[in-house]
């Protein structure tokens, strides 16, 4: 009996270990696995060992050896480092985020490792060549919003990663020595299934470029930079027609009627083109050239691009399936009508400035535009629009027209701007967009708002997420409400606002649940933060001091929660707590 | 705080638009920190309010001398007549023609309607909304909120502080502190002149690389060589400025093939603003303001036209021939005689000035 009893609660211990794992493994999202490694011991110990996909998307808080301890088994790796405000020049550049310590880790317990997603990492040529060495199977290189590299790391990735099928290299504040990368990569290497390297600056060597793209069947995703001119794309285009992602270079070039027809037939032969970028100065004469490969697009780039609104009335006609569309703001509303007329299946808008600190002159989108499009794409979920005036009442019409807003990202440029036809305030045109998307995850406001925007938000933004400030508030109430308020926020990103001590310390139950909190030029001083590291010990609470004029005030603080304790790689304009 | 005696075009009282003299205008290369700009405006704003009465009465000096904007169909500000007939604002509508105190402006013939649209309706399409439609708001609204456009009073004195609008370039963050401190008193009184648009670290929220590839586009564009420019491919716009004028445009030199071409263009772009010129009873010389007065009121050397080439330098129009002006220009600005002395042009401007409009404007009379 006893034995039975034993034998039986043996079997049920190990009986269920190996389903547990073939069952883990078909949960891929993380959020699942994270759910199941808290039901018991013996599922959190089946999910540590089964899961090969990590996802840090702050790399302090946790430490390699608890990454490393914790899941044995990882191949896949995606680290987030900097705050997000790094990218406008707001983070100082030694703030840290090396990505270095992590690979030397890697290198030791995950020495199958196919695959590195790094953003807004420091990564230098030294880790690069590191990475090249240390992993064998090493597979998928994905870096963005990086810097500290130079093209001579690229170089070692080209060289020694055998087995590489993806190398994108995009949005990096890359230095740009030499296009000669591209030739390192082997003769009998032929797996690249994914190139990115639009945003290199340099010119690329072109032969090796060919000769890659030839050998390479598999090659799904090509995105060259703009020394690639539109010959040569014509080039790489015969002998990569099953590109599913094409992003091209320079798109202008005198072209003779025949070799325009030639250009034209080559685009129609890439029948699987789903999205299109690049296109850098594409004039009305050559765009005609990729209508033939726009009949399945789903995505288009134009964001580098300066369109104008006919050229792109023309081009959307050609796009009946368009889900995503960037855009520059040359369009013009204009063009957003245009987008308005010819894309219902539009998701996903971004219009991005094209000349952002000329506000002598008048350009550029206004609230016409956004109306236009979301009278014609109710499916609109997604939108960064950034424009030079708004008024609440467009606002309104639009998140009625589209309710199902996930994302919405406003950025009015002139810092409190009201409403420019009733003065007011634009605490109504939040309000209208929280009350009507109860979807809303990510909120970018901007324009004139009082703590009556923040009050909307905290009362209705049930289901946000992210949620960014600038120039905004009235007092402390402001971000209190959306602390009280929001009970799923992640990240709060604040520049330029009023908010002090008070507004901080109402977040004290909130933080650990967060991923992290940003502040900058607002109110706060280093006793204030100094108290809140003080009741929240497992937060890093980091001041960023770069100038010791006035040591009672914290200009930015970056508060986030971690497991691995105040980081010791921070440079001396870095205090935590 | 002072009564607004008027209001500009862009609802600012009298008391306010002194501050706004003192803050930037947007014109030269030469630069000064936009922090120093905010410090500067701040602390001005801060001393308008503080000292408005003396203010007030430094400003009626200012008056004299100021170009300021007055909203469409309201009368111009009453002025002592001077010796010489200076022009008044610069863009004061006054439609109703009906004033005897001071003197009235003759309005453009293009833009009477009588309406309050003003010269907005002058303003090609393409700009389109300015977003200042009046639409009948109380003057005191307008006073209300943030401004958004600052006025540029033409030839001020030396308080008038220079600014260039230059990429972002990381301040200091000292700097930016300091622009932190200095707009705490603005977000206080949301009724307070509002800054002078300063560059802001980081804003608007665009990455690095974005911008540096928006921004090597434009110069791209502005490299191109006029004449040669790829076939096709789209503008050569360079923006024009006009001392006094609150706001500058874009002009698509394409669109222009030589200097006849280029002076009618602008003068369609800027004449809008009514630029009157009185004797010295304070009454109109002329009812209505042609073209060919506007030509005179240039000719007259009141303003020169200039242009910035590729290596920064200013130089007149009318110099090189079409080809390579269009090649080397970079943006054009009509400047006001008494700047164009201080570029060290003076001996130089009466004599090509002559050239430049003898070239065109006296060609274009003979075609009429």
């Amino acid at each position: 009996m006893q034995s039975m009893e034993s034998t039986r609660s043996t079997r049920s211990l190990s009986f269920p270990d190996k389903v547990l794992h073939r069952v883990f493994t078909h949960l891929t999202s993380n959020e699942d696995r994270n759910s199941v490694s808290l039901v018991c011991k013996t599922w959190y110990n089946a999910d540590r060992l089964s899961r090969s996909k990590v996802s840090i998307r702050n790399c302090y808080s946790v430490s390699p050896e608890i990454l490393v301890r914790r899941f044995p088994n990882v191949r896949c790796v995606t680290l987030k480092g900097k705050p997000r405000f790094s990218d406008f020049n707001l983070v100082p550049p030694d703030w840290g985020a090396d990505v270095h310590a992590w690979l030397v880790a890697f290198a030791d317990k995950y020495p199958l490792l196919e695959e590195l997603s790094l953003k807004r990492m420091v990564v230098s040529d030294e880790s690069l060549e590191f990475l090249a060495f240390s992993f064998p199977d090493f597979k998928r290189l994905s870096l963005l919003s990086c810097d500290g590299f130079t093209t001579d790391g690229l170089e070692a990735i080209a060289s020694y990663c055998k087995n590489l099928t993806e190398f994108d290299i995009q949005e990096n504040g890359v230095e740009d020595t030499s296009g000669s990368w591209l030739s390192y990569f082997l003769e009998s290497f032929t797996s690249l299934e994914v190139l990115n390297f639009a945003n290199l600056s340099s010119e690329v060597d072109f032969d090796a470029l060919e000769r890659l793209v030839s050998r390479c069947k598999s090659l799904k995703v090509l995105k060259v930079n703009r020394s690639v001119s539109l010959e040569q794309l014509q080039k790489l285009l015969v002998l990569a027609p099953q590109l599913v992602e094409l992003g091209t270079g320079s798109f202008s070039q005198e072209f003779s009627a025949h070799q325009f027809v030639d250009l034209e037939s080559c685009f129609s032969s890439c029948k699987n083109i789903q999205s299109l970028s690049g296109l850098c100065d594409a004039t009305a004469r050559y765009l005609p050239a990729i209508y033939p490969a726009c009949a399945n697009l789903t995505f288009l780039n134009l964001s580098y691009s300066a369109m104008g609104s006919d050229e792109l009335d023309e081009l959307l006609m050609h796009c009946p399936c368009l889900q995503r569309l960037w855009v520059l703001d040359t369009v013009g509303d204009k063009g957003l009508e245009a987008v308005g007329s010819n894309c219902p299946l539009l998701e996903e808008l971004r219009v991005f400035p094209s000349d952002p600190f000329d506000d002598d002159t008048i350009q550029g989108v206004t609230e016409a535009g956004f109306l236009a499009v979301s009278f014609g794409c109710p499916r609109l979920h997604y939108v960064l629009y950034f424009c030079q005036q708004m008024t609440n009442a467009a606002v309104a019409t639009i998140v009625q027209n589209c309710p199902d807003f996930t994302h919405f990202r406003l950025c009015i440029m002139n810092p409190r701007q009201p409403d420019y036809l009733t003065n007011e305030p634009m605490d109504e045109a939040f309000g209208a967009v929280v009350k009507t998307c109860t979807k809303l995850q990510r909120l970018s406001v901007s324009g004139l708002l009082t703590d009556l925007a923040f009050e909307y938000i905290g009362k209705h933004a049930k289901n946000l997420e992210v949620l960014s400030i600038a120039f905004a508030g009235s007092s402390d109430r402001g971000m209190q409400c959306v602390m009280e308020g929001c009970p799923k926020i992640r990240k709060l990103e604040i520049r330029d606002c009023l908010f002090g001590d008070a507004a901080l310390l109402s977040g004290l139950d909130k933080y650990e649940s967060m991923r992290s909190l940003w502040m900058s030029s607002c109110n706060l001083t280093m006793d204030g933060c100094r108290l809140l590291a003080k009741k929240m010990p497992r937060l890093n609470v980091e001041v960023i001091q770069e100038d010791e004029s006035d040591d009672s005030e914290a200009d930015k603080v970056y508060v986030y929660r971690t497991v691995a304790g105040p980081r010791k790689d921070s440079p001396p304009s870095v205090f935590t707590l | 705080m002072s009564a607004p005696l008027e209001h500009d075009y862009i609802g600012l009282g009298l008391a306010e638009a002194s501050s706004m003299e003192i803050a930037s205008e947007k014109l030269s290369s030469t630069s000064s920190s936009s922090s120093t700009l905010s410090t500067e405006q701040n602390s001005s704003s801060n001393n308008n309010n503080n000292n408005s009465n003396n203010g007030n009465k430094a400003l009626l000096d200012f008056k004299e001398t100021e170009l300021r904007l007055g909203l469409p169909g309201s009368k111009s500000p009453e002025r002592k007549p001077t010796n010489n007939g200076v022009s008044v604002p610069l863009f004061g509508k006054d439609i109703e023609n009906s004033s005897s105190k001071g003197y009235s402006l003759s309005p453009l013939k293009n833009i009477v309607s009588g309406a309050k649209r003003g010269f907005s309706d002058a303003i090609d399409g393409s700009s389109g909304n300015w977003g200042l439609s009046m639409n009948g708001k109380s003057e005191a609204d307008l006073c209300k909120g943030a401004v958004l456009y600052s006025p540029r009073g033409g030839g001020l004195d030396e308080k008038n502080k220079i600014i260039k609008e230059t990429s972002v370039l990381p301040q200091s963050p000292k700097a930016a502190q300091e622009k932190k401190k200095n707009q705490l008193p603005a977000s206080n009184e949301p009724n307070s002149a509002p800054a002078a648009k300063a560059q802001v670290v980081g804003w608007p929220p665009i990455r690095s690389f974005r911008k540096n590839t928006m921004a090597s586009n434009l110069a791209k564009n502005n490299d191109d060589d006029g004449a040669e420019g790829k076939s096709g491919s789209g503008c050569l716009y360079v923006k024009v400025s006009m001392d006094g004028a609150p706001y500058l445009r874009k002009l698509d030199l394409k669109t222009c093939s030589n200097y006849m071409e280029l002076s009618s263009s602008l003068e369609k772009m800027f004449s809008c603003f009514t630029i009157g010129q009185c004797d010295s009873n304070g009454l109109p010389g002329r009812d209505g303001l042609s073209e060919s007065r506007l030509k005179d009121l240039l000719h007259s050397s009141e303003y020169v036209l200039t242009y910035e080439d590729k290596d920064n330098d200013w130089m007149l129009v009318g110099d090189v021939p079409w080809g390579m002006f269009a090649g080397s220009c970079r943006r054009l600005r009509i400047m006001k005689g008494s700047e164009a002395i201080g570029l060290g042009m003076y001996h130089f401007f009466s004599f090509s000035l002559e050239r430049f409009w003898r070239k065109t404007l006296l060609w274009s009379n003979k075609d009429k």
